[in-house]
């Protein structure tokens, strides 16, 4: 079946099929997410070491990486808007940066609430958690220089150079962090304990999958707002119900 | 501080719920509250460019 | 017909800049002077403990030369920006790649290589011994022309903007953060009797890279502000 693909990179049609879909994303996130949870917290046992501490990595390992996959596939619509010219690129690189960064966030954040019981500090240098520190300063930075413009298609330009030049980045920069941690003899968060437990895994997997369908569904609603803002000069949005009513 | 850490090891599942989930849930929602939010401006902003130009169009 | 060679041109754009950057030596002084200033800051935040500043020392004047190199790096295109000799620059049949890369050595002689003979003088107030003085000397002289190039980047990127200097910053930091710790990660080496040429090695890599890449990355940085 020929799946004319090119008419969904066309904001007008974009637009409505991203509406159809958001509901079906939110909805499977939601449950996946209160099945994660359920199989994390009743069903999978306490750790011999760290007792129910270690519960937090349903959602740490998860946020950490969406974080670093949303940051390549930002880099992905950001070169692709480069190469070809798409306003629906960077429009979509733009949409990602927020949800990326939160989930940056999120995945610092549960570290540090992890580390506090495991290493008795709020925080410790390891690798893992400075490389995730480092790249919420990418987002931020994207954020900001798209913000910084006032010219559209140059602000898209521009944090789109600045995403793939961070993208590049972002391996030298693990690498590096990683290097300093071992010199330093930092202390690495790790999960201790031989394997993990099944349901520890199922949990995992199924939280990691309710946080993607988060991500899509959040983005998808964002960059809806984002096309109604840039194409609001168009007919077709004039003609939208929703802007009728 | 170290009230904290004897709380912390008496209620660990409190504390994972209401630091980590609770705090996830929390920016989860918030972050739902600005696209909606976005949204909602977006679309008066759009309406308000329509009605402007309407006008324009009758006074022609 | 002027023949026109590509190292010609590099020598040209950077004796223009020098020239340019010589009735400025105002702006030239006052880099050199914050980088003095914020490596005596951090004694007198921290106390004047020998041993523990002695452990600081790479750190601490590795920190302040990124923060240097960035403050100056506002002014690598806003001048031709400013006049119009920028626009010029890009309409010209020249490669702009290059005209860029002259640019950067330009900007790193007049606030990367002032760090540099700068930096024994301070180490020695923090007590750095002989040896680590010349890995961080050397370590300087490969980093410092990488915060060149990739700042260039970002001064590229907000060429013109509002944000200006402290936008810059906050995009071009995180990127020389690699480049903050093999430095650094050379002197503590060196001062626990390690092998020092795997991470200058690394530097040199970086510095490779940068050259190959950040010229061209720029001028489409460049060709993107100036649409």
């Amino acid at each position: 079946m020929a799946i004319n693909w090119f008419k969904y990179s066309a904001p007008t049609t974009f637009y409505g099929l991203a509406g159809k879909l958001i509901p079906w994303f939110a909805i499977s996130a939601a449950i996946l997410f209160a099945i994660g949870l359920y199989i994390g917290f009743v069903v999978a046992p306490a750790d011999a070491q760290q007792g129910e501490f270690y519960r937090i990595i349903f959602i740490h390992v998860p946020s950490s990486i969406l974080s670093m996959f949303l940051y390549m596939i930002m880099a992905g619509y950001a070169a692709l808007g480069l190469i070809f010219n798409t306003r629906l690129s960077a429009m979509m690189a733009t949409a990602i940066a927020p949800t990326g960064a939160l989930f940056a966030f999120i995945s610092l954040w549960t570290g540090a609430l992890w580390g506090k019981p495991m290493w008795g500090a709020w925080w410790v240098w390891d690798a893992r958690l400075t490389s995730e520190l480092i790249l919420l300063f990418l987002y931020l930075g994207f954020i900001a220089l798209h913000a910084s413009i006032d010219d559209p298609r140059r602000a898209d330009r521009a944090s789109a150079l600045l995403a793939i030049v961070g993208s590049v980045n972002v391996p030298i920069i693990y690498f590096s962090v990683k290097w300093w941690n071992t010199l330093h003899q930092g202390s690495t968060i790790k999960f201790t304990g031989t394997s993990m437990h099944v349901a520890m895994q199922q949990a995992m997997f199924t939280v990691l999958a309710a946080c993607w369908l988060y991500a899509i569904a959040i983005v998808l609603a964002r960059v809806r707002s984002i096309i109604l803002e840039r194409e609001r000069n168009t007919t077709w949005i004039t003609e939208l119900p929703e802007v009728r009513s | 501080m170290s009230g904290l850490d004897i709380w912390m090891r008496e209620n660990p599942l409190t504390y994972i719920w209401l630091g980590s989930y609770g705090v996830a849930l929390l920016i989860f929602a918030i972050e739902i509250a600005m696209v909606r939010h976005k949204r909602k401006i977006t679309l008066q902003q759009v309406r308000l460019m329509r009605d402007a130009d309407d006008e324009a169009g009758d006074e022609e | 017909m002027k023949k026109s060679s590509l190292l010609g041109l590099l020598a040209l754009v950077i004796r223009r800049d020098l020239v340019l950057a010589m009735r400025r030596r105002a702006d030239v002084l006052t880099t050199l002077i914050f980088f003095v200033m914020v490596v005596s800051l951090f004694p007198l935040g921290v106390g004047p403990e020998m041993d523990m500043l002695r452990k600081m020392a790479a750190g601490v004047l590795w920190v302040a030369a990124l923060l240097s190199s960035m403050l100056s790096l506002g002014r690598l295109f806003s001048a031709d920006y400013l006049d119009g000799t920028l626009e010029q620059m890009m309409l010209a049949p020249q490669s702009l790649s290059m005209l860029v890369l002259g640019k950067m050595a330009a900007h790193w002689m007049v606030s990367g290589l002032p760090l540099v003979l700068m930096a024994p003088v301070l180490g020695v107030q923090f007590d750095m011994s002989v040896q680590a003085l010349g890995v961080l000397i050397v370590g300087l002289l490969l980093g410092t022309p990488i915060l060149s190039m990739v700042g260039a980047i970002g001064a590229a990127l907000t060429l013109g903007l509002r944000g200006g200097g402290v936008l810059l910053s906050l995009l071009v930091l995180p990127l020389c953060i690699p480049v903050l710790i093999f430095g650094t990660g050379a002197v503590e080496a060196v001062s626990t009797g390690l092998s020092v040429v795997s991470h200058l090695s690394l530097l040199g890599a970086l510095l490779v890279l940068a050259l190959v890449f950040t010229p061209w990355v720029t001028a489409q940085a460049l060709r993107i502000s100036m649409e």
